[in-house]
């Protein structure tokens, strides 16, 4: 008879031994160790279905298969849809051929994607910036002349540069699964794939924003921020309204004491859980209509927080666990009262009892 | 006991006659005096005179145009963020039909400001700017200033003119160098 608890599989992922369930991803398994060891990522995206397997540049190396059959796998693997197996070996900044792969992908990512980088609106918070940054070449060897497309208005809310596009479906997958009837998608094949609408049909949905926030590029960007200001020159806040369409959890983008950009929150690996809608995105740009929590958390490191003074807030370890050990529960059972003459007779009894006390204890 | 031997030997000794009279001493440092009469001056008169400072001295800023006369900011905001005294600040605007002759991409700044209180000329705006678009000028300083709206300083006075264009010998010491062991003269800078 078989067992049902469930059986967690062992990999070992540069060096470093973690178990997880069977059907997880190495990426899934990879980014549980946390963003120092997870390979980056340009079209996977964990909350929409159906992503990844497209950009090439979670590639790593498996140096054993499985525990059964430890041979290694001849290519490198995409991490982002390759499920564990028990006892898999996977190398990935600690193995040569995988760092010289990711700079040859970061080459053919930046093949037709224009260099462009002062003018976009994505600039900072760009993935494939960051990707080529850290994963890259100084140079370009491309000398040839860059695919161009025709430009299209895709609605007043998204401005779509198809240049940018590194066609990673995301904005696809989003418009399926998030929207009720996606009107967008790829049309072409090869060199001329773009995303596009058919026969320019407006995208009108309610969630149909969101695409901006998944775009790892500055393909889809906010047309009512178009050219506002850098990224780094806004300041991030964390800010929540009733919204009857979506949970209303947002980041609103502040230059001064004027909101002007609203984005869902993005977690560590920039990917948004909860999307917003249009409603909160394009139109909900006075502070008034927004209830502020705190800060958004960023990165020293990220030029977000270039030219900004406070410390990226990290609260010490050892108040937090004395003030959990020292928590004690308050009985809450009384009735709470309002009334100001039961309030007053309460009182008097009160201090009848401490008079006495205080007398007793002199006595 | 002798520590170096670099100790001199010191003489209480008596000044003879000459030397007591000083009038020799004196006549030697009149000479050295009189000898500078018929030297080279050191010293310049300032303002009416001026010194070259060399092609990379960093004086006032210029925001370049091209060739064809587009200004080549684009208000990316590199300079701003690499300013360590953040005198620089800008809005962005959208490249309008038509202004295709004004503007070199697609983004151009509105307004460009530096303020020059603020301002140390460290060049790191001129090492940031991904378009080679502002430069410290190795010719001119910022004018002194006495009245409060003369610090900030716009486009208006930052933008290139193209009737005088900003030329320069060299655009690092490195070239410079080279440059004077070629005898070059200056070239505006036409590449991007």
């Amino acid at each position: 008879m078989e067992t049902t608890a469930p059986q967690l599989f062992k990999i070992t992922f540069d060096g470093i031994e973690i178990e997880v369930p069977p059907g997880t991803t190495i990426m899934q398994a990879a980014r549980q160790l946390g963003p120092k060891y997870a390979p980056p990522a340009m079209c996977y995206y964990e909350p929409l279905k159906g992503t990844g397997g497209k950009c090439r540049a979670c590639l790593v190396k498996v140096t054993a298969g499985s525990a059964k059959d430890p041979r290694p796998m001849p290519k490198l693997i995409p991490s982002c849809i390759t499920t564990v197996q028990d006892g898999m070996e996977v190398e990935n900044t600690t193995n040569e051929s995988v760092l010289e792969a990711r700079k040859g992908i970061v080459e053919f990512l930046l093949i037709n994607h224009p260099l462009d980088c002062p003018v976009c609106d994505q600039a900072g918070e760009c993935h494939l910036q960051d990707f080529a940054f850290e994963h890259g070449r100084v140079t370009t060897r491309y000398e040839e002349e860059r695919r161009t497309f025709e430009k299209h208005d895709i609605g007043p809310y998204v401005q779509l540069h198809m240049t940018r596009c590194i066609l990673c479906y995301r904005c696809v997958f989003t418009a399926d699964q998030i929207t009720n009837k996606r009107v967008h998608g790829v049309l072409n094949r090869g060199d001329h794939a773009e995303i596009s609408t058919y026969i320019e049909k407006a995208i009108d949905n309610d969630f149909s924003g969101n695409v901006i926030d998944v775009c790892p590029v500055g393909a889809l960007t906010d047309k009512t921020y178009r050219f506002k200001n850098r990224v780094w020159f806004t300041k991030p806040v964390e800010a929540h309204c009733d919204c009857e369409k979506c949970s209303g959890k947002v980041t609103l983008w502040y230059r001064g004491d004027e909101v002007i950009r609203v984005t869902a929150r993005k977690n560590e690996w920039g990917e948004v859980k909860e999307f917003i809608c249009n409603t909160c995105r394009f139109e909900r740009k006075k502070t008034s209509e927004w209830t502020i929590e705190e800060p958004t958390k960023i990165s020293r490191h990220s030029v977000i927080m270039a030219n900004k003074y406070r410390a990226d807030l990290k609260k010490p370890d050892f108040g937090l666990k004395v003030a959990a050990a020292q928590y004690k529960e308050i009985d809450d059972s009384r009735p709470y009262l309002t009334d100001n003459n039961t309030i007053r007779e309460l009182s008097k009894e009160n201090n009848a009892k401490a008079n006495q006390r205080s007398l007793a204890e002199n006595n | 006991m002798q520590l170096t031997n670099r100790s001199k030997q010191v003489s209480n000794k008596q000044m003879t006659f000459a030397e007591r009279i000083y009038l020799p001493a004196i006549a030697t440092g009149l000479g050295i005096t009189i000898k500078h009469f018929f030297q080279k001056k050191v010293t310049l008169q300032y303002p009416d005179v001026k010194i070259n400072l060399g092609p990379v001295f960093r004086g006032r800023h210029v925001l370049k145009r091209d060739d064809q006369g587009r200004e080549r900011c684009t208000a990316c905001g590199l300079c701003a963020v690499a300013c360590p005294a953040e005198a620089i600040s800008m809005v962005a605007a959208e490249r309008q039909k038509g202004e295709e002759t004004l503007y070199r991409e697609e983004k151009y700044a509105a307004v460009y400001e530096i303020n020059m209180l603020r301002c140390i000329f460290c060049g790191l705006c001129e090492e940031a700017c991904p378009k080679q678009a502002i430069y410290l000028r190795h010719d001119e300083f910022v004018p002194v200033f006495t009245e409060r709206d003369q610090v900030i300083w716009g486009k208006d006075l930052l933008a290139e003119n193209m009737n005088n264009r900003y030329l320069r010998k060299a655009w690092t010491k490195e070239e410079a160098r080279e440059q004077d062991i070629k005898g070059v003269e200056a070239q505006p800078r036409t590449q991007l």
